[in-house]
């Protein structure tokens, strides 16, 4: 009996580990979308990436002290991607280096740290575990610090959107005006971190970017308005925690790199058959109008 | 001065200024006054320190010795001369404009009906109607400067500083902002503007303050762009020189009054004639931030 219930909804309520890793990543991207959107508007679409394995060794020191316990684990990642936020904010505000030099450096030297942290007491499969999560392992503790982290995020975009649209789009100006500029660069800094760290535990460091930046990428195609944009970026990502979350259960495949590469399939469309995508900005015939 | 003032008659007032970078100075010891309700034009070559007074005004660059001191209350607009504006932000038109709203509702504040209607007003008076909903990345050069100029009215400042608002703008735009500064200027706001066009400043604008890095001369335009002060001005030593003595410090500062003979005549004279308030202070070198670092004398 395969009818559409069955195949679409009884394997998040036959199974509570299946409902939970739905919630879990639901969640998520209710908050990591959005800020994979500004993120893309800043064009700081990579450090994302940096950011994620800036995360790394203090993860493993997490790892390393309390064994596989995800509270540690979560407050190690948030530690070490603040200092290497921190750190890379500052060079390039003291010195004449920019911000993606010192970021590059200060996560390189993070991530070669967190693996040998990792090697010196753990096996291949723990650091797998670092490194790729699994969405399907989420414990009570684990969907309550991202549920923390998504109220967090969601309470700060909102009571800094006008300082965070603003510094975005020109930032002199609101150095004009306020002196909010700084301050915001730095909490929204923050913010990303926060929101790796909450998707690491679920999918891992590398994935965690994932759910970041594809659904920001893709709702680029789809609207010229921010606030539609962010709208659509947390639709495509939710919808790829279901999607992807269905095709792990059915095809017995890992939850993380199948809720990403659904992702990236939204993205895929959206680049062909967005209203912005290259099929209606190139291909189609032009016709113009009189004004 | 002992004569009660209701308000202070200046806008702003600049104390032996000087702005600079690294241990140049950009603008060399100015003093004065910017009375309210003034429309000034700031002129002067390339390099002669026009964008970066207008940056110490906004307080984005810090005096490197002197001050700057802003009547209480006042709130600034300043339209840079390079916009830091990422056209490829996903905005519309009337978004722009509405950063303007930010001085009068702040971060937190919501935009009103009667907001809406101001920003509606605004698009109209620099001649954008129909422009609201387009993307900030589809207009011209001319409309996007006047889509600034329309968040400058939204922010409905006491003072407003333009660095070079008619660069690459086409005789007619020219006009209508120009029409739209005269506005300003009627409403007794304070404003000051960067123009390069001498004929637009001597056509427009009834002060002028002309600079070469220390000022050359400030008051009437009439008086200012004399042909003596111009060639005064074109001749300014544009390049910085490392090797040029250190400015300031105990009893120095008094070998290069003569920089500052021409401007200070011109204020007592300006004073005497028109009632204007000048701060004269510029004769005391001496910098009352002792922390403040040395600058280079020549530039
Ligand atoms: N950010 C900066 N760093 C260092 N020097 C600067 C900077 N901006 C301007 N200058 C220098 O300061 C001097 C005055 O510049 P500016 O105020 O921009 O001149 P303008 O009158 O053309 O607006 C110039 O010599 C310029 O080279
Ligand atoms: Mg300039």
């Amino acid at each position: 009996m395969t009818g559409p219930f069955s195949l679409l909804v009884e394997p998040f309520a036959a199974y509570p580990f299946m409902a939970r890793a739905l919630g879990g990543a639901m969640l998520l991207a209710l908050a990591a979308c959005p800020v994979g959107v500004f993120l893309m508007l800043r064009r700081m679409s990579l450090t994302g990436d940096a950011m994620a394995h800036a995360i790394l060794p203090g993860a493993a020191a997490g790892f390393l002290l309390f064994g596989l316990d995800i509270v540690p684990m979560t407050l190690g990642g948030l530690v070490a991607g603040v200092v290497v936020a921190l750190a890379a904010g500052l060079v390039s505000r003291l010195t004449v280096q920019r911000e993606d030099a010192s970021l590059a450096a200060f996560y390189l030297i993070s991530l070669a740290l967190g693996v040998m942290l990792v090697s010196m007491r753990g096996s291949a499969v723990d650091l797998m575990h670092v490194l790729f999560g699994s969405v399907l392992a989420l414990n009570d503790e684990a969907l309550m610090l991202i549920g923390v982290i998504v109220a967090l995020t969601l309470g700060a975009l909102f009571a800094f959107w006008r300082a965070l649209v603003a510094e975005c789009m020109d930032p002199l100006f609101l150095r004009s005006v306020s002196r909010l500029g700084t301050p915001v660069h730095f909490l929204f800094l923050g913010l990303v971190v926060l929101n790796l760290v909450g998707g690491f535990i679920a999918l891992g460091t590398l994935l965690a970017v994932g759910l970041m930046m594809l659904p920001a990428a893709a709702a680029r195609f789809w609207t010229s308005r921010v606030e539609t944009m962010c709208l659509v970026a947390t639709g495509i990502g939710m919808a790829a925690c279901y999607a992807g979350l269905l095709l792990s259960f059915h095809a017995s495949l890992p939850s993380g790199p199948a809720i990403i590469l659904v992702a990236g399939l939204a993205y895929f469309i959206s680049l062909l058959a967005g209203p912005r995508g290259v099929v209606r900005q190139r291909a189609l015939p032009h016709r113009h109008r009189v004004a | 001065m002992l004569n009660k003032a209701p308000a202070a008659p200046n806008a702003v007032e600049f104390a032996d200024l000087t702005l600079g970078y690294g241990s140049h100075p950009a603008v060399h010891h100015l003093s004065g006054g910017v009375r309210r309700g003034s429309l000034t034009a700031i002129v002067g070559s390339n390099g002669s320190g026009k964008s970066t007074l207008l940056k110490g005004l906004v307080g984005i660059l810090k005096p490197m010795s002197g001050a700057i001191s802003m009547a209480a209350g006042q709130r600034l607009a300043y339209l840079p001369q390079q916009s830091e504006l990422d056209r490829s932000f996903p905005a519309r038109v009337l978004d722009l404009v509405a950063l303007g709203l930010w001085s009068r509702r702040g971060l937190f504040g919501r935009h009103s009906k009667d907001d809406k209607a101001r920003l509606m007003t605004a698009l109209s008076a620099v001649g954008l109607e129909g422009f609201e909903d387009r993307a900030i990345d589809t207009l011209s050069g001319g409309q996007l400067q006047r889509a600034l100029f329309a968040r400058v009215l939204v922010q409905d400042a006491d003072f407003i500083l333009l660095d070079e608002p008619f660069n690459a703008i086409d005789a007619k735009t020219v006009a209508d902002l120009i029409a739209l500064i005269g506005r300003w200027h009627g409403e007794s706001r304070t404003v000051m503007v960067v123009v390069h066009d001498l004929e637009l400043v001597r056509q427009h604008f009834p002060d002028a303050l002309l600079l070469a890095r220390a000022p050359v001369a400030w008051g009437k335009t009439g008086d200012v762009l004399h042909p003596e002060n111009l060639l005064k001005a074109r001749n300014f030593r544009e390049p910085w020189d490392d090797s040029a003595p250190w400015c300031g410090g105990p009893n120095a500062g008094h070998d290069h009054d003569h920089d500052h003979d021409h401007i200070h005549d011109h204020q007592h004279h300006r004073q005497r004639d028109h009632g204007h308030h000048h701060g004269h202070a510029a004769h005391h070198h001496a910098q009352e931030d002792v922390s403040a670092p040395p600058h280079q004398v020549q530039a």
